[in-house]
């Protein structure tokens, strides 16, 4: 395989596992939460390269993972017993760990190697020459692999929780009566949440992943009403900004990650404007075929009449 | 990033005490700077917390990376005011974007929010890259707007964040009432027929600008924090507006004075975090020590209250055993009350000693507890509230009698004297209770002894 080949897997790798989660987070209205735990995960992955004094994947993960249930836990701590409304308890409980992160990076920067530059944008560019070797024969880079693994997790998770999962997004005292655990199975989507932002931080970095775990399921919710298709187109357009964003970037020569940001932007503008069911232009359009000539001043208030 | 290389040693006084005395001209620039910071966000944020838009900043500040990087690209060179104009044109374009995505679409705010904050931030990554790809000259000053870098403020950038600060303060002066309601009541202030459209345009901007000239020293993330943290720490000190505004624009001035003053004192520490520190440990303090609101006083005052519920309790208990036992001789032993509460024998006992402190039981040989004569009238006093909530809830709500005993078991702890009263206007039947028992008479138009007298009638 191309190096090419290799980014384009990586991004797409980036783009599945973060739609699968993301799509939950989406629904359950807690995208900015997703935002928090991406900035929060600093913190854990300085803190295994202090414990470890060295890059291992499994403390990073194990790291990153703890210290992102983490922030939704003290999120929700603040919120209950703090009685504080619950966007600012994220601002407040990421922004903190955050600091700390940047300060013991700044401090022991010198003993562990680790760039707050390639922390937040991450480069998915030398993903190829990073690689995994067994017996002497290549196995492709260390990334796909994390990538996969964590992928295939959420996939797993997802699929065996998936009644669960879903019946927690859009109704959890519903969910709560007939017996679910809503509390358990947050923490188990804010644990994946976690572990794929932790994975695909090396590659995309940690604010473009949330970039990926908010904008591809946002898109797809433009286009569907069903969860399982919104989760399919989700990773439909994740992979597709992966792609497209190479291209981009390949075209005018900048960071890959950040043109896969923009791409994922521009396809969500797209639906906006295009969906059939939820687009602006269909809605437009189907007004003034339903309304006719006689549409006057209502139709200059628009949709944000009826939204707000 | 630290202060202390750049500033000549002076005499000998200790480095602590150098940091407020000596000091030199690009100490105090930087502390200056770092206070205003901290002031204006921490005044601006009370606005975009009360109206639950806290996490606007945070989208905002990094929206704003892609107008710094075209600013620098059209202008050429690192000029401050230039940068802050492009840097605010791009907040702008967030804003409007996320009120289009909201309006128009049917992605909900915080999607709205995380989607411009990350493509906003992509854009402006693929702008900055581009800019380095070319190797334009100065290009790295950029990067300081991720992390910030205060140390490197100089004196023009100082006298655009002195304008900016006092042109905050003196707007929020001057609108603080319009400001007010926006934060308070949206509806309302649109039914009084002000120009509320174009007050939330000027706070929008107002809140622009503060992420903007903040940006360079403390950095995208931190700003948000800025904006956050100090409104949501002054919050727990007061339910007034003007208070709150002016606690947290102390708290950010200190954060943002104790950040200075870490970055001087260490070297290689930078001042952003520690201004993000320094806020959240202030918003600690106040989240368990505040008055009130806070975690301790409000656990205080749960605990006080279910020692007094207990207490009460326990004297309701007394009173109805005088009721269908007539007065005891030897008393009651802990084990009778647990037989109509559900406490454990520790509890029962550690509330009757508290009780025999306050002579309302008194305690007879055999650790057997009987009612005072103060403790008989303040057991009727309670039983009264009791049985009126009773009647009330039976007689205007037309609730079954078998469904009223528990909410007045509630209800017996929390109700005043006034209210007592307004149930006795209300009420038509003031004797008995639905379950036909008698309600005692107020305090003071009989003794503890009448309870008694009553009992011998009944029968």
């Amino acid at each position: 395989m191309t190096d090419g080949a290799w980014i384009m897997l990586t991004g797409s790798l980036v783009g599945v596992s973060c739609a699968l989660v993301g799509s939950f987070l989406v629904l359950r209205r807690l995208a900015m939460l997703g935002d928090a735990i991406s900035h929060s995960v600093l913190l854990g992955i300085v803190l295994a390269f202090m414990l470890t004094a060295s890059r291992n994947t499994i403390p990073m993960l194990i790291g990153a993972g703890a210290v992102g249930v983490l922030t939704a836990f003290l999120t929700d701590i603040l919120t209950r017993q703090g009685k504080l409304q619950s966007d600012a308890a994220i601002g407040v409980t990421f922004t903190w760990l955050f600091a700390v992160g940047v300060i013991l990076v700044s401090r022991y920067a010198s003993q562990i190697d680790l760039d707050v530059d390639c922390v937040l944008h991450g480069e998915i560019l030398y993903t190829p020459f990073d690689t995994v070797t067994m017996g002497g024969r290549g196995l492709g880079p260390r990334a796909v692999w994390m990538l996969g693994g964590v992928t295939l997790l959420n996939l797993i998770v997802i699929g065996f929780g998936y009644k669960q999962f879903k019946i927690c997004a859009f109704d959890p005292a519903l969910a709560a009566t007939v017996g679910v655990n809503v509390t358990l199975w947050h923490y188990v989507l804010m644990g994946l949440v976690s572990l794929s932002t932790v994975a695909s931080f090396e590659s995309v970095g940690a604010i473009l992943v949330v970039a990926m775990l908010i904008v591809p399921p946002n898109t797809a919710y433009l286009l569907t009403d069903r969860l399982s298709v919104m989760i399919a187109l989700a990773c439909f357009f994740g992979v597709a900004s992966a792609i497209g964003g190479y291209g981009l970037a390949y075209m005018i020569d900048g960071s890959i990650a950040a043109a896969m940001a923009v791409v994922s932007g521009a396809f969500f503008v797209l639906a906006a404007l295009l969906s059939p069911s939820h687009g602006l232009l269909g809605r437009l359009l189907g007004r003034r075929v339903a309304g006719g000539a006689s549409s006057g001043p209502a139709d200059v208030e628009g949709p944000a009449a009826t939204f707000s | 990033m630290t202060l202390g290389a750049a500033v000549p040693l002076a005499g000998a006084a200790p480095p602590w005490l150098e940091f407020f005395t000596v000091g030199g001209v690009n100490v105090r620039t930087v502390t200056m700077g770092c206070v205003l910071i901290g002031l204006s966000a921490g005044v601006l944020g009370c606005f975009a917390f009360l109206r639950k838009r806290s996490l606007l900043g945070d989208a905002l500040a990094h929206a704003a990376l892609p107008g710094v990087c075209v600013a620098f690209l059209l202008a050429g060179a690192r000029d401050p005011l230039i940068i802050l104009i492009g840097a605010m044109a791009a907040c702008w374009v967030g804003a409007i974007s996320i009120d289009l995505i909201v309006n128009y679409t049917r992605c909900k705010e915080e999607s709205a929010l995380g989607m411009v904050l990350s493509v906003f931030f992509g854009l402006g990554t693929l702008l900055l890259t581009h800019i380095q790809q070319r190797g334009g000259a100065g290009q790295a000053g950029l990067d300081r707007f991720l992390f910030g870098q205060a140390a490197a403020m100089q004196r023009d950038d100082l006298t655009v964040l002195i304008a900016c600060s006092v042109v905050i303060l003196v707007v929020v002066a001057i609108f603080y009432k319009e400001f007010k309601l926006l934060a308070f009541d949206r509806q309302f202030a649109r039914s009084l027929n002000r120009p509320m459209r174009a007050m939330e345009v000027l706070l929008a901007t107002l809140i622009v600008a503060a992420v903007a000239i903040g940006l360079q020293a403390v950095g995208v993330v931190l700003m948000a924090a800025m904006l956050v943290t100090p409104a949501a720490a002054a919050r727990y000190w007061t339910h007034h507006l003007g208070v709150m505004l002016l606690i947290a624009g102390v708290f950010g001035a200190l954060s943002g004075g104790a950040g200075a003053y870490v970055s001087y004192m260490s070297a290689g520490m930078p001042t952003g975090p520690w201004m993000v520190v320094a806020a959240s440990a202030l918003f600690g303090l106040s989240l368990f020590l505040a008055p009130e609101q806070g975690v301790l006083s409000r656990w205080i005052h749960h605990r006080r209250f279910r020692k007094r519920t207990a207490e009460e309790n326990l004297l309701r208990t007394l009173y109805r055993f005088a009721e269908e036992g007539g007065p005891s001789a030897t008393g009651y032993a802990p084990a009778d009350f647990q037989r109509y509460r559900a406490m454990t024998a520790a509890v029962v006992m550690k509330t009757l000693g508290r009780l025999a402190g306050k002579g309302l039981v008194e305690e007879l040989p055999g650790g057997r507890f009987r009612l005072t004569e103060a403790g008989a009238a303040h057991a009727a006093g309670i039983t009264r509230r009791h049985r009126l909530w009773e009647a009330y809830l039976s007689e205007k709500l037309a609730i079954a009698p078998d469904h009223v005993h528990d909410d007045a078991e509630a209800m017996e702890h929390v109700l005043t004297p006034e209210l007592e009263d307004r149930l006795l206007e209300t009420l038509t039947e003031t004797e008995h209770d639905p379950h036909d028992r008698r309600i005692p008479p107020p305090e003071g138009t009989e003794s503890g002894s009448r309870g008694q007298d009553k009992r011998r009638e009944d029968r």
